[in-house]
């Protein structure tokens, strides 16, 4: 294949970014997104040239790692595809394609199409997690579980925190990511001790963070790759009601 | 936001119930508005603070979302590409500033009756009133929409309206926390619908007003309708020259 990218560069977040034009020839139609821009970078390197910068862990489609918006849609065209899944098949010959970086006022550039995505730990720092009795492990199914929620949190776990819903969002909101984070700890009798607090909190840090206001466009999930429903909007939404309203009572 | 949504969403439905009685004719109208204004002071200017406060809150949370988000999202992408949000979604502060503007101008219009002062002095007498003159919201109403820029003014802002509840309506229920998939395409045409019905409920009096003075229909009393709309200025073709 035949490509011609529209590449983002940006020198540090302090830099304005332009994109540049390069031309790619001998591109499988076999090979990855990610491996296509390795192409490019080792032709960079051979003309003494410097390469792009872009995130990338796993390549499995497992870590999160990998980001771009590809033509306008954060991890490209593919529904329910990573940026490191994502193969050039889905491409034509010839093609220009325009890669970006997620942008969102909370996701500075750090060099080129690399974002720091780090305030979502601070999300998560909040109350993602559930204070665990330490001690010996506790009996497996000591604690039963209804099927119904047991899948419904698996699905709000299957978010890999990427920030494509970030991405996607005209509003930069983080929505999409919170809600999974929460709703997933919130289904589960382990997390309900904690429940009213770790959605105040985490709401309150993602507000912090500079995330926009949810306006329920639903761009998010559609950009999921790991297809997150926004229902676990909806549920986020409910919770923090709950948990204001109890908080004002109390 | 989705709390003082859902008060106008209620209001607006109520409104344009009660001004459907403009086809059940003069009195119908008259006696509603009437007894509207009758109400104990308190119940009257309560409801209207609270609908103040509502349009306020709701005004003033836009504003302040509006602003956030677009300081959340600095730079756009250069290839902008939307896979679900349609234009009532994307432009609900657009729609919604104008719905404002529009708020105030109609109080001002029929409310307060600043805008033309000459509404004042159409006033007639119906049986609830024991005697005493109440004012004419059937010749003011006609008389109002027997204009054709201001129909035109209302038929659009209307449609704004629907634009505006056809997202709000299914987002109010996503931002209370009472959505869920299995109901989403549900609410969505339900608020679609919503939309339309107050579209369509809104703008038949001032489209019956404009066809019965092009002479197409007859819904309102002729007298009436006579005495405050003028006739439509013929449209007869000037005679060609006669060689
Ligand atoms: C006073 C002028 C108005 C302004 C400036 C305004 C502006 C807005 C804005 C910017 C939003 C947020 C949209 C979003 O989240 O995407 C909104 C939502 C909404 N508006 Fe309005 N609007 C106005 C009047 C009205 C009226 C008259 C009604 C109802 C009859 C209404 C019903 C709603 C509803 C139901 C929502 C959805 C709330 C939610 O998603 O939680 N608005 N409005
Ligand atoms: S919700 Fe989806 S798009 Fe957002 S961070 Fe998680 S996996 Fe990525
Ligand atoms: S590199 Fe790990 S998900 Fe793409």
């Amino acid at each position: 294949m035949k490509l011609q990218l529209k590449i983002w560069r940006q020198d540090g977040s302090e830099d304005p970014g332009q994109f540049e034009m390069h031309d790619l020839n001998g591109v499988s139609e076999d090979c990855s997104f990610l491996e296509m821009l390795d192409l490019l970078n080792e032709q960079l390197l051979e003309n003494g040239k410097e390469p792009v910068s872009f995130d990338h862990d796993c390549r499995e489609g497992i870590c999160g790692t990998c980001s771009l918006t590809i033509n306008g849609l954060p991890h490209g065209p593919e529904d329910s595809t990573t940026t490191c899944q994502l193969h050039m098949r889905k491409f034509r010959d010839g093609e220009t394609i325009t890669i970006e970086p997620f942008r969102a006022k909370a996701f500075p550039v750090v060099r080129d199409l690399v974002v720091d995505r780090s305030p979502f730990d601070k999300i998560i720092q909040a109350g993602g997690y559930v204070s665990v009795r330490t001690g010996s492990a506790p009996d497996g199914n000591a604690i039963p579980i209804a099927k119904q929620d047991a899948d419904l949190a698996m699905d709000a776990a299957a978010c890999i925190g990427c920030g494509a819903c970030v991405a996607a969002c005209k509003n930069a909101s983080a929505m999409l990511f919170t809600s999974a984070k929460a709703g997933h700890l919130n289904l589960l009798p382990q997390g309900q001790a904690e429940k009213d607090q770790r959605v105040l909190n985490m709401v309150a840090a993602m507000d912090e963070a500079g995330f926009g206001n949810c306006r329920n466009y639903g761009e998010c999930s559609a950009a999921c790759p790991k297809d997150i429903s926004l229902d676990f909007i909806a549920k986020l939404n409910r919770d923090y009601s709950v948990a204001s309203v109890k908080k004002i009572l109390s | 936001m989705a709390l003082s949504g859902f008060v106008l969403v209620g209001f607006v439905f109520v409104h344009m119930a009660g001004n459907l009685q403009m086809f059940a004719g003069a009195e119908a109208i008259n006696t509603y508005a009437y007894q509207l204004k009758a109400l104990p002071w308190f119940v009257l200017w309560g409801s209207r603070l609270f609908l103040l406060v509502a349009v306020v809150v709701h005004a003033w949370t836009a504003a302040k979302i509006c602003a956030e988000n677009r300081a959340s999202r600095p730079t756009t992408n250069d290839v902008e590409v939307t896979k679900k949000s349609g234009w009532a979604s994307l432009n609900m502060g657009l729609t919604g500033s104008i719905l404002f503007a529009f708020i105030v101008f109609h109080i001002l219009h029929f409310t307060t009756q600043t805008v033309f002062p000459e509404y004042k002095e159409l006033t007639t007498h119906v049986p609830a009133s024991d005697g005493a003159e109440v004012h004419d919201v059937y010749l003011m109403v006609l008389s109002s929409f027997g204009v054709e820029w201001l129909s035109a003014v209302y038929v659009l802002c209307m449609f704004l309206l629907c634009r505006h509840l056809t997202h709000g309506v299914s987002s109010m229920f996503q931002s209370l926390g009472l959505r869920q998939e299995s109901w989403r395409s549900k609410l969505d045409s339900l608020a679609t619908l919503y939309g339309w019905v107050i579209f369509f409920g809104f703008i038949s009096i001032p489209l019956a007003v404009i066809l019965q003075k092009h002479g197409a229909v007859e819904v309102f009393d002729k007298v009436a309708f006579d005495q405050v709309v003028p006739a439509a200025v013929s449209s007869s073709i000037p005679e060609a020259p006669t060689q």
